[in-house]
């Protein structure tokens, strides 16, 4: 009996990964499909036709173009509020602290449908034309969360009398928060940023509702269900998966060098 | 400079309001006001009371509702049933593959959510091989089909916020105190008793950040039934943004975001009041 509860919990963990790992399987594997009509839902045949040409179709290639210039903004704003939000919470004690912290959690419990919506009402209200400026601005407000959370979930426990003693030791505060500070909060603002930027990247409820014309690439995606879905589709899907581990697996190594050398071990941070 | 202003000197006094306020700010026009402009648009704009447009948001989509919370639920289910021994084994039991399997919970966050969603259509579709199996195996009928179904929407939803229920209840699972299940062991407790009275006890705040990270998004998503499902399930954030979209009757599409909120609040706080812990993430 006991050893089949363990034999059966093992047995749903694996069955668990590979739930969720069959369906990007597919992504990659339909990369390679010469799919017989316009739509790429049924294997037929291997080609690499579509990894030639991944930029054959003109609205794919300008929606995913629209999509980075939307994600690299909309993250670099969203990290500098964030990380400073972040910074304040774990500095300092003051008033409003609890306040701030339930409106950042506020976002992330709404709804997307609801944060879409309530978002284009204001703009409505204000007759506001929805387009680049509204995307971005969307993805800011999502975002912001994410990364004040984040970052202040890995600097904090951090030892902050470093930078008195490098002050004590007489450096300005220039060279305190480039030398002491910035080093230290630097891997939570990496981290935080890759992930405003891969939810930017993969953003379609709240972007459906203030795109106005403007096309990203998952609402290409989600009009493609009617027109063609060709195979390009899971092609730059696989790009972004391919770009992502990479950038991941640098960003592992960078860390795990600075920390070596300044000999300190990589301890599992909760 | 954050670096400035350390300790408890007199200018700091004033850094932690200049360093949350353009944050802070974008959350109150962007977040905070549109809600309330969204509460201003349910209750103006039509010709009955005030209330008009909720009267018709509850008499008419009330169905959509209930599925939603119904669907949710089952998915919330599922992905509990499925994410935490998941959870249990990368914490306990993977020893050096650790890292690894955790990279594996998150890859689909390196993937787009719709295009994940369309590769379920692949695998699910009529002529698709999860059909053939089913149909080898005399589970599905004839005409049997997977797409257009009821499992297919709530698998799809267990899909896409799996991650979300396992992360949560890792961080917990992983903060525990191996000694104290040791203890247990000691004092003559069976692994399972341990497993009952000490671990999952402690891991209980990742499953309710868990259940509610994955209910919450899962009531209002309506891509995986629309790509997955027919009509008959579809889901409330359908009609949400039909409404706010396609038909342009504001009042109405408002008071229905209004209702989901107001439903989901009240849900959460009914599980936060059951499982007795405020904790959130």
């Amino acid at each position: 009996m006991r050893r089949f509860g363990r034999w059966l919990m093992d047995g749903v963990a694996i069955l668990a990964l590979g739930y969720l790992f069959l369906p990007i399987f597919v992504i990659v594997l339909y990369s390679f499909n010469k799919p017989a009509g316009k739509f790429n839902f049924v294997w037929k045949a291997f080609s690499l036709e579509a990894w030639r040409n991944p930029f054959a179709y003109e609205a794919l290639y300008e929606s995913m173009k629209l999509s980075l210039r939307v994600a690299a903004l909309s993250t670099l704003v969203a990290t500098v509020f964030g990380t400073f939000i972040a910074l304040a919470l774990t500095r300092y004690r003051f008033r409003g602290a609890s306040a701030i912290n339930l409106l950042l959690v506020l976002p992330l419990t709404t709804p997307e449908v609801v944060l879409g919506s309530s978002l284009l009402s204001l703009f409505l209200d204000l007759n506001a034309r929805t387009g680049f400026s509204t995307i971005v601005i969307a993805h800011i407000m999502f975002s912001v969360s994410y990364v004040a959370l984040t970052v202040r979930a890995r600097i904090r426990g951090f030892d902050w009398t470093l930078e008195e003693a490098a002050m004590d030791l007489g450096a300005g505060p220039f060279r305190v928060f480039f030398k002491v500070t910035l080093p230290i909060i630097a891997p939570g603002i990496v981290a935080a940023s890759m992930l405003a930027f891969a939810l930017s990247l993969d953003d379609f409820i709240i972007t459906l509702f203030n795109a106005g014309n403007r096309i990203t690439y998952p609402l290409y995606v989600y009009g493609a269900r009617r027109a063609a879905f060709p195979p390009q589709i899971n092609v730059l899907a696989t790009a972004i998966l391919l770009a992502s581990l990479l950038t991941l697996g640098a960003t592992v190594l960078w860390q795990q060098r600075t920390l070596r050398q300044r000999g300190m071990s990589l301890a599992p941070r909760a | 400079m954050a670096g400035t202003a350390s300790g408890g000197s007199r200018r700091s006094r004033l850094a932690p309001y200049l360093l949350v306020a353009p944050g802070i700010l974008w959350l109150l026009v962007f977040f905070v006001v549109p809600t309330l402009t969204l509460a201003q648009t349910s209750v103006t704009g039509t010709e009955g009371p005030w209330w008009e447009a909720y009267h018709r948001a509850l008499s008419n989509y009330g169905t959509h509702f209930f599925r939603s919370l119904r669907y949710a639920l089952g998915a919330t289910l599922l992905s509990l049933a499925m994410g935490y021994p998941l959870a249990y084994f990368i914490a306990f039991r993977a020893g050096s593959l650790k890292n690894m399997l955790l990279g594996l919970v998150v890859l689909p966050f390196f993937t787009t959510f719709l295009v994940r969603t369309f590769a379920w259509k692949t695998i699910l579709n009529d002529g698709g091989p999860a059909v053939w199996l089913l149909k080898q195996l005399h589970i599905l009928g004839e005409g049997g089909r997977l797409l257009d179904t009821t499992i297919a929407v709530v698998g799809g939803l267990t899909y896409n916020f799996l991650p979300f229920m396992i992360l949560p209840i890792y961080v917990s699972l992983e903060k525990i105190d191996r000694r104290l299940v040791e203890a247990a062991e000691d004092l003559y407790s069976t692994p399972m008793g341990a497993f009952r009275k000490v671990v999952l006890p402690l891991s209980l705040p990742g499953v309710f950040a868990g259940s509610l990270l994955t209910f919450i998004p899962a009531t209002g998503d309506f891509i995986n039934a629309q790509l997955l499902g027919s009509p008959n399930q579809q889901m409330i954030g359908t009609v949400i943004q039909n409404q706010f979209l396609e038909v342009r009757d504001y009042p109405l599409a408002a008071s229905l975001s209004f209702v989901l909120m107001a439903v989901i609040t009240v849900g959460v706080l009914a599980y936060a009041r059951v499982l007795g812990t405020e904790e959130l993430a």
